[in-house]
């Protein structure tokens, strides 16, 4: 690895500081699942590097069933799936982050570091892009909130421009009769990435049978992940029959553009993105009348 | 830029402080530095867990972790992991069971094992599976280590009550 310089702020205002001094030669450090693989192979090569994870804002976990969720970007992955809450309101979410490599990656791995690394076939991003969350970003120039669809711009390329840095995830209250899924499709049961990944979030009316509301994310099929608008849109104020379930999968295909690669061919990927759209759909539907 | 950092930490319950450069990973500082040449080095990319180390409690790759990450954390290390002449019981039972054969990934194995333990004393035979999926071994098809964890567990277990 080549030599660089190590900070690690203890205030968000002393990271902006810091990243907004060294601009484009500086990146910010979460777990460095992704990014210390990446300074080895030299494929980033910052001068510095910012440890984020001494920072109290980015750290923390605060739910309540009213005002919602406010995620820390540098919570770890595990302490995610450990938290009662999440995986009570949003199991989705919780799931996804449990699916992010092995036991000894998920102690360090964060869903922050997951989007900021902007892999198309990143497992969470599709989770939060169903479930409507807004990337808090600070900079030197004050703060902004993203949504996360629009968070990615290409593959490794993220929205946050020198000196800014990713605070926190801010989701919505989940509704009444709302859940949310995660799937994706590896050829092995654990440890591999996305061939495909599908999120959704469905909100059900229990008295009329139908869905009141329904976002639908993927991931691999495309150069980022890809909120599949249309897809959701298909459902809204329908009552969920298979016919009208395969027409938002149908939908979900045709915003795809995956491509051919080592895990599996374009065509491939289009099938699997009408089979997982039916089976995440099916699951967060049948959660949310649970719910 | 090559400056060296001061880092204090606690390996295996003994305080240490050591000098390394920032781009020197955790697993770098515990062999070339300190000596301690039990965590082994595999891929140098998170998937085999040859150099699995115990942070703060949790199983942790320590060649994805800069040795200056380790500041004013807790480090647990295969080198800790017998009492003296003492095996712990993860030791014991993988000779007992024959748990390994050419003997690269046992360290990190052990350290995840014991992790898990410390978690969850009375394992299911899935979960110790699903505890070490990021422990990669060409030698023994994993059954005998499953065994070995599986019959430490019981050890534990029949020592406690």
């Amino acid at each position: 690895m080549h030599a660089i310089n190590y900070e690690a702020p203890k205030t968000l205002k002393d990271a902006v500081a810091l990243l907004a001094q060294y601009g484009d030669k500086a990146r910010p450090l979460c777990g460095g699942t992704d990014l210390i693989i990446q300074l080895r192979a030299g494929v980033r090569r910052p001068e510095h590097v910012v440890d984020v994870k001494k920072i109290p804002e980015l750290r923390q976990v605060s739910f309540d069933p009213k005002k919602g969720l406010r995620l820390g970007a540098a919570v770890a992955a595990i302490e995610i799936h450990e938290n009662a809450d999440l995986r009570r309101y949003f199991p989705g979410l919780s799931e996804a982050a449990h699916l992010i490599g092995s036991n000894q990656i998920q102690g360090r791995a964060s869903v922050g570091g997951n989007l900021c690394n902007g892999s198309p076939a990143a497992d969470t991003i599709p989770a939060l892009i169903a479930l409507g969350a807004q990337c808090r970003v600070a900079g030197p120039k004050g703060e902004r909130l993203v949504a996360a669809e629009n968070f990615c711009t290409a593959p490794g390329r993220t929205v946050l421009q020198p000196g800014e840095i990713l605070v926190e995830f801010q989701i919505p209250a989940p509704a009444a009769h709302s859940a949310d899924a995660y799937l994706r499709f590896i050829p092995r049961n654990e440890m591999d990435i996305a061939v495909v990944g599908v999120g959704a979030s469905v909100t059900l009316d229990l008295d009329e049978d139908r869905c009141t509301e329904a976002r639908i994310a993927l991931a691999a099929v495309g150069p980022t992940p890809i909120f599949a608008s249309k897809a959701g849109a298909a459902l809204k104020g329908k009552k969920l029959d298979a016919a009208t379930i395969e027409r938002a999968a149908k939908l979900a295909v045709e915003q795809s553009s995956p491509i051919d690669d080592m895990r599996g061919t374009a065509e491939f990927r289009r099938h699997l993105v009408g089979v997982l759209t039916r089976r995440t759909l099916a699951l967060a539907i049948a959660r949310a009348r649970m719910a | 830029m090559d400056k060296k950092t001061v880092v204090e930490t606690t390996i295996n319950g003994e305080q240490i402080e050591f000098l390394c450069e920032p781009r020197q990973s955790l697993l770098e500082v515990l062999r070339d530095e300190l000596g301690m040449t039990g965590s082994k080095e595999g891929c140098l990319t998170g998937d085999c867990g040859a150099c699995t180390v115990i942070i703060d409690g949790r199983a942790t790759c320590s060649c994805l972790m800069l040795g200056v990450e380790a500041q004013g954390h807790k480090i647990e290390t295969i080198e800790g992991l017998a009492n003296g002449a003492q095996l712990h019981p993860l030791q014991q039972k993988f000779l007992e069971n024959a748990s390994l054969q050419c003997g690269i990934c046992t360290p990190g194995i052990l350290m995840s094992a014991k992790a898990l333990l410390d978690h969850n004393p009375t394992p299911s035979e899935a979960e110790i599976r699903y505890a070490l999926a990021g422990n990669l071994c060409r030698c023994t098809g994993y059954d005998k280590i499953v065994r070995g964890v599986l019959d430490a567990a019981k050890a534990v277990a029949s020592k406690a009550a």
